[in-house]
This record gives structure tokens, C-alpha cells and sequence, in this order.
């Protein structure tokens, strides 16, 4: 399946993207792979994201707005956010279930030590993203340890997580219903969605997660350990061999991967002032959605922190696009999905006429 | 780790992975009796015939998607539409039934397996033909088949007087009047012995195996691999299409957002439980069927113990972290046997 990513690729005569392996690889192969690197699969989403915004506009004049804009990017801020983690770990070769988890747990156990434990919610907001870091650490240890498929370990974990969420919390959440109305989350820590940067209309998780990506994008495409990525998700056989620490690499990812769901998990408790253990439940196949349609090759080895990012601010284009349109949240469902495979079958076929 | 996966197979050493294999099903079969066992203590009457048919309700969903989505499993795919499809055929039969009072059911029954198997074929053609990845063309059929459900049905839940009462009867009633073993118990065993059959005496189901344990050889060896892989989207479709009308038969109500949601996951968990391997290439009817009881068995002890419902999903997380360890153990224990010789 996904691990086996040599085989697959080599029946479908993809090519991974340009890394320097050990001269393994042929001359030919290289120049090959180089064309294959020019279709730039990101390019697809751009192309849609511009689409996207003619035909929103032509939709309803509301649409241009841009504070509406900008105030829709916070409804599904999560999910951008994990999905950065997630580029990381699907260029990687790997693939982490249990993101939407891991943010439930760490937003019910931030309520429990808040509420019930009385710890000042500076220390908590610590607590919890050691916690996610945590939680994503134990992931990748299963993953390297065990030598198991990361899609097995985190199926098992996406219960575990949202199972022991639901242990600590039950049906009820924190503040607990039946509190009175005055023990809530301090104000300064609350609706941070509706915080924006001073004259602007760009509210402030918007900013967050452009930084976080810039910074990871950075550590990406620019560093060594960035490269080992690509070199691990190509091929990990050749990057154990050339000397790459794998094992402890893998475990950093799922490490990084659990610390942004935990940072998903405090922004949402902040944003809907309350935890629960059905907090973005579902949500994990939103944020594969949003990178795989950002270019990334599901089977690993390629992809950029550019399409993550470009893919996301379509989903959000089209999501309030849809609104303003009248489409039910429900049916969005419809289009999401049509446009995963589309744009799958576009970079699939302007690979193949790139080869011809 | 596929490498010494195609090595063992072309050492063709079957007898100890047959062995180990067995001991696999054995291992699940010992789980169950704990289970049993541990919640008899506490509960002597816990086998009662109202529980036993609780545990065996569990089964007909589960095990009818499950023998499917194993046969994708085997080819290294992976279908994660299938809650979507049962959603998809249980709405759409639902509003048959709902519009036309005294539609024959099993024209309803028909039709649902009818819808599966098309909307599985969409899957079966862009993973086949079109070579989009199965995780990604069933990640994207998953909303999509859920967007047309709620589109379909207005957003409109089909209530339980719209389901006709000789449907609900089949998850009530039993042949020779035996009350705790109902109908839909008797279909998914019946399926799932065919599918057992159709994996073990067909060409169509020993290519299944050959495509999993070795793409490459299979399509030397002249295996029709596009084909087969369609197959068995399609059979996945057929089957949830199936499980949508059980669904409603059961519960008496099929909703758009509700029904089906998430239920990939219980459908892989029994799965891979069941001693798939993960990795593709082997994995037995009788494991999954095993799987599935013990999942059912596992959820109604725990409601018998009076352990909250809460504590359900952490202990499916853990019992498949357990199943995958030990797959993980038996594996490395086949690698260092084969090795050593």
C-alpha cells in the first residue's frame, strides 16, 4: 500500500523527484526524473484557486469581500495547521490517521488540568503541547519499533486517542454543562479568531499558520534535514544505507505531527471557548485531502509546503464560495472530493503527455 | 519489507506460513475466549440468548463489508468509501420503499447490491484504469458518495415506519423460529463461506492473492491485474450496497448524516484483526469473520460489565494496537525462521 512505494511507482513509471541519492540512479533516470519534476503538480491547484475565485465572484458580489474572506480561513484554521505536519509525514512516505485525534485528547486533557486540577492555563498550554508532542512520539516509536505500516499503527492510535478523550471527558465537556455560567476559559485566552492583526481585516490564526509554514517550509526545502525527508520517502532502503538516521527521523516527524495537533487542538479550545472528545472528529481525511491535493505524492518523495498551503486557501476559497452560493455544508462535501480526484487526474495526465 | 515478503513467497516455504497462519486464527480464537471467560466472572449469565444475539447482530455489517474490503486489502489497496456506498444504497432503497408502499423487498435487496456495485465501480475504474492511488480515489468517493447522499435525500432521514416491517423482521426473526440467530445472521454467513469459496477454488479469486503477494510476477505471469483489481472494488460496492439494506433492516432508520459515518475504520479494524496482512497478499475469510465477532463480543461484554460506552472506542484502539503487534511478532518470527534455515 503505502509503503510500498518502490513497487507501485515502478508500475506506474512514476518518477520520484530529483533528490541526491547515491549514484544509484542512472544519468537517465535523472534527467527523466527532472522532467518529471517540471509538471509541478501544484500548478493545478493554483490553476483551480484562480478559477475558484472567478467563478465565486461571478457567484455573488459578497464574495470579493475580503474580511469575509479572511474570517472563513479561521473556521477550518485546524485543519491547516495539521496538514502542515501531514506534508512532512506523507513526503516521508508515511501517514499519520490519528491528527484530529490527537487534537481531541490534547483539548480535553488542557480542560481537565484547567478546570479540574486548577494548573494556571500558561502551564497548561505548555503541558498540552508537550503532551501532543508526546502522543506523536508514541506513534513513531510503534511505527519504527514495531516495523509496522504508520497506516495500521495510526488507525490503532486514532481510536486509542479519541477513546481515551472520550474516557476523561465522557459525554460532557469543560466547562462542564452543568457549571454555572461563570467558571469558563479566562477572556484573554478565548476567541482568538476574532483577534485580528491591528488595521487589518487578517485575524490572528490566519498569521499563525502562515508563519508555521513559512518556518516549516523553511526547515523543508532548505535543510538537511528537510532533504532527508525526501530521501527517506523516495527511497528508505538507499537513505538508511547513505547513512540517514531513519528510525529517529521517523519518530521527529510523527513527534512534529502531534505537536501541531496539539497546537490545532489548544487554537480550537480557544476558538469555540469549550473542550470535548468529538472535537474535529472526522477531521483527519480533511487534512490528507488538503495536502494531497497540494501536490503531494501520496506514496512519498515528492512535494512542497507551497501546494499544502495553496490547496488550503482553495478549500477555504471554495468552501465560502459555496456559502455565499447557498450550497449545504453537506453537499460541499461532493465538490471537495470530485476536486481530490481531479486534480489527481490532471497531474496524472500532464505527466503522462510530459513523458510522450 | 515487501522484498522478503516476495522472497518467502518465492521460496515457496507454505507450510510454516500456513502453520503460523493457523496459529494466527487459533490466537484470535483464544482472545475470544478470554474475553468470554473474564465476563462470565463477573457476569455468570452472559451467555444468555439475548446476548448471544447482540454479539451476533454485530456481525452481518461487519462481516459482509469486511470479507470485501479484505479481498482490496490483499491486492494492497485500501477502500475507505465503503460507509459512504452503505449510506448511499440504504437512502436511496430507503425512499423506494418510503414512496411505493409494498415494493417487494427483495427487488429492495437487489437494487441496494445494484447501487453498490456501480458506485464501486467508479472506485474499481480510477484505481484500475485511470491509476489514481486507491487511498486518494477512495478518500475522495468517501465525500463525495456522502455529498450525494445528502443531496439525494434532501437531508431527510428515512424514519422507521418507511421501512417495511417484513425488512425489520429479518433482524428479528430467525429460521425454525430461532429467535436469538436472525436472518441477516444466516445471509452474511452464507456470504462470507462464498466468498471463502470464490478466494479458494476460482482462478478470478487465487489471482487476487498472486496480485497482492507480487504485482510484478502477477503481470508477468499474464494474471489480468486491471481487471481483477476492478473486481474487487466492485464486489466492495456490492457488498456495502448489501449492508445499507441490513442497516435499515436493523436499526429501522437510515440517516444521511449518521448512517455509515466512520465505519471504514470498524470494517479495517476487523480486518486487520483478523490477520490481514497489511502489506497485502494474505488474509483468510475465517480471520475476518473472527475479527468481526470479537469486536462484537468485546462492545456487548462491555455492556453487560456496565462499563461505560465510553470506554468502547479506546479499547478497539487497543485491541487493534494488540492485533497488529502480535501480526508484527508472528512475521518477524516467519522472517528469522526462514533465514535460519
Amino acid at each position: 500500500m503505502i509503503t510500498d512505494k518502490t513497487d507501485t511507482q515502478g508500475q506506474k513509471g512514476k518518477g520520484g523527484m530529483s533528490q541526491e541519492l547515491p549514484a544509484i540512479a542512472a544519468s537517465q533516470q535523472r534527467s527523466h526524473r527532472l522532467r518529471g519534476n517540471l509538471a509541478h503538480p501544484e500548478l493545478v491547484t493554483v490553476a483551480l484557486i484562480i478559477l475558484a475565485f472567478i467563478a465565486g465572484s461571478a457567484l455573488s458580489p459578497y464574495f470579493l469581500d475580503a474580511a469575509f474572506l479572511f474570517n472563513y480561513t479561521s473556521l477550518y484554521i485546524e485543519v491547516g495547521i495539521m496538514a502542515i505536519g501531514m506534508t512532512f509525514i506523507i513526503i516521508s512516505g508515511n501517514i499519520d490517521l490519528s491528527v484530529a485525534s490527537m487534537l481531541a485528547l490534547v483539548a480535553c486533557v488542557a480542560g481537565v488540568l484547567y478546570f479540574d486540577l486548577s494548573i494556571p492555563l500558561g502551564i497548561t498550554i505548555v503541558l498540552s503541547l508537550a503532551l501532543g508532542t508526546l502522543l506523536g512520539t508514541i506513534n513513531g516509536v510503534l511505527v519504527t519499533r514495531l516495523k509496522l505500516p504508520a497506516l495500521a499503527v495510526t488507525l490503532a492510535t486514532l481510536a486509542l486517542y479519541r477513546g481515551a478523550a472520550q474516557v476523561l471527558m465522557g459525554d460532557d465537556s469543560r466547562p462542564k454543562l452543568a457549571w454555572s455560567r461563570d467558571v469558563v476559559f479566562p477572556e484573554w485566552f478565548t476567541g482568538i479568531h476574532r483577534v485580528y492583526i491591528t488595521g487589518t481585516p487578517i485575524p490572528v490564526p490566519f498569521v499563525i499558520f502562515l508563519i508555521l509554514a513559512l518556518i516549516l517550509g523553511i526547515v523543508l526545502h532548505k535543510t538537511t534535514f528537510g532533504r532527508w525527508v525526501y530521501a527517506i520517502g523516495t527511497n528508505e532502503l538507499a537513505a538508511h544505507y547513505s547513512g540517514i538516521p531513519t528510525e529517529r527521523l521517523k519518530i521527529a516527524l510523527f513527534a512534529l505531527s502531534g505537536l501541531l495537533s496539539g497546537l490545532a487542538g489548544i487554537i480550537m479550545v480557544s476558538r469555540l471557548s469549550v473542550a470535548r472528545y468529538d472535537h474535529a472528529r472526522g477531521w483527519e481525511l480533511d487534512v490528507i485531502t488538503a495536502v494531497v491535493l497540494g501536490g503531494t505524492d501520496i506514496f512519498g518523495g515528492r512535494g512542497t509546503m507551497f501546494g499544502t498551503v495553496a490547496a488550503y486557501l482553495l478549500i477555504i476559497i471554495l468552501r465560502t464560495g459555496m456559502g455565499v452560493a447557498n450550497i449545504k455544508a453537506d453537499s460541499q462535501l461532493a465538490v471537495i472530493g470530485s476536486l481530490l480526484i481531479i486534480a489527481i487526474l490532471v497531474s496524472n495526465l500532464t505527466g503522462r503527455l510530459r513523458r510522450l | 519489507m515487501a522484498s522478503t515478503d516476495d522472497t518467502l513467497n518465492s521460496k515457496g516455504n507454505s507450510d510454516l506460513g500456513l502453520k503460523l497462519s493457523r496459529f494466527r486464527e487459533l490466537g484470535i480464537i483464544v482472545f475470544l475466549i478470554a474475553v468470554i471467560g473474564v465476563t462470565l466472572i463477573f457476569k455468570p449469565n452472559f451467555l444468555r440468548p439475548i446476548n448471544i444475539r447482540s454479539i451476533l447482530l454485530w456481525i452481518p455489517l461487519l462481516v459482509i463489508i469486511a470479507s470485501g474490503e479484505m479481498m482490496v486489502i490483499i491486492t494492497r489497496g485500501i477502500d475507505l468509501s465503503v460507509g459512504s456506498m452503505l449510506a448511499f444504497s440504504g437512502i436511496v432503497v430507503g425512499m423506494i420503499f418510503r414512496d411505493n408502499p409494498g415494493f417487494n423487498i427483495f427487488s429492495g435487496v437487489f437494487l441496494g447490491i445494484l447501487i453498490g456495485a456501480g458506485l464501486g465501480a467508479i472506485n474499481g475504474l480510477l484505481i484500475a484504469w485511470a491509476s489514481i492511488p486507491p487511498i486518494i480515489t477512495t478518500l475522495g468517493t468517501l465525500s463525495v458518495y456522502r455529498g450525494f447522499v445528502f443531496i439525494v435525500s434532501g437531508s431527510r432521514q428515512i424514519d422507521p415506519n418507511d421501512v417495511p416491517t417484513a425488512l425489520i423482521r429479518w433482524s428479528q426473526r430467525g429460521p425454525f423460529g430461532l429467535q436469538w440467530v436472525p436472518w441477516v445472521v444466516i445471509i452474511a454467513v452464507a456470504i462470507a463461506i462464498l466468498a471463502a469459496l470464490f478466494l479458494k477454488y476460482t482462478k478470478r479469486g487465487r489471482n487476487i492473492y498472486a496480485i497482492g503477494g507480487n504485482p510484478d510476477a502477477a503481470i508477468l505471469r499474464g494474471i489480468p491485474v486491471q481487471s481483477t483489481i476492478f473486481l474487487v472494488y466492485l464486489i466492495t460496492g456490492a457488498a456495502s450496497g448489501l449492508a445499507g439494506i441490513m442497516y435499515a433492516s436493523r436499526f429501522g432508520f437510515v440517516n444521511p448524516g449518521k448512517t455509515g459515518v466512520g465505519f471504514e475504520l470498524t470494517v479495517i479494524a476487523a480486518v486487520v484483526i483478523g490477520g490481514t496482512n497489511i502489506f497485502g497478499g494474505s488474509g483468510t475469510v475465517l480471520g475476518v469473520f473472527l475479527g468481526s465477532l470479537l469486536l462484537g463480543t468485546i462492545n456487548v461484554a462491555l455492556s453487560v460489565l456496565g462499563v461505560a460506552s465510553t470506554w468502547q472506542l479506546a479499547v478497539y484502539g487497543f485491541v487493534i494496537l494488540l492485533a497488529v503487534t502480535v501480526d508484527a511478532v508472528i512475521q518477524r518470527e516467519l522472517q528469522r525462521a526462514t533465514t535460519g534455515e
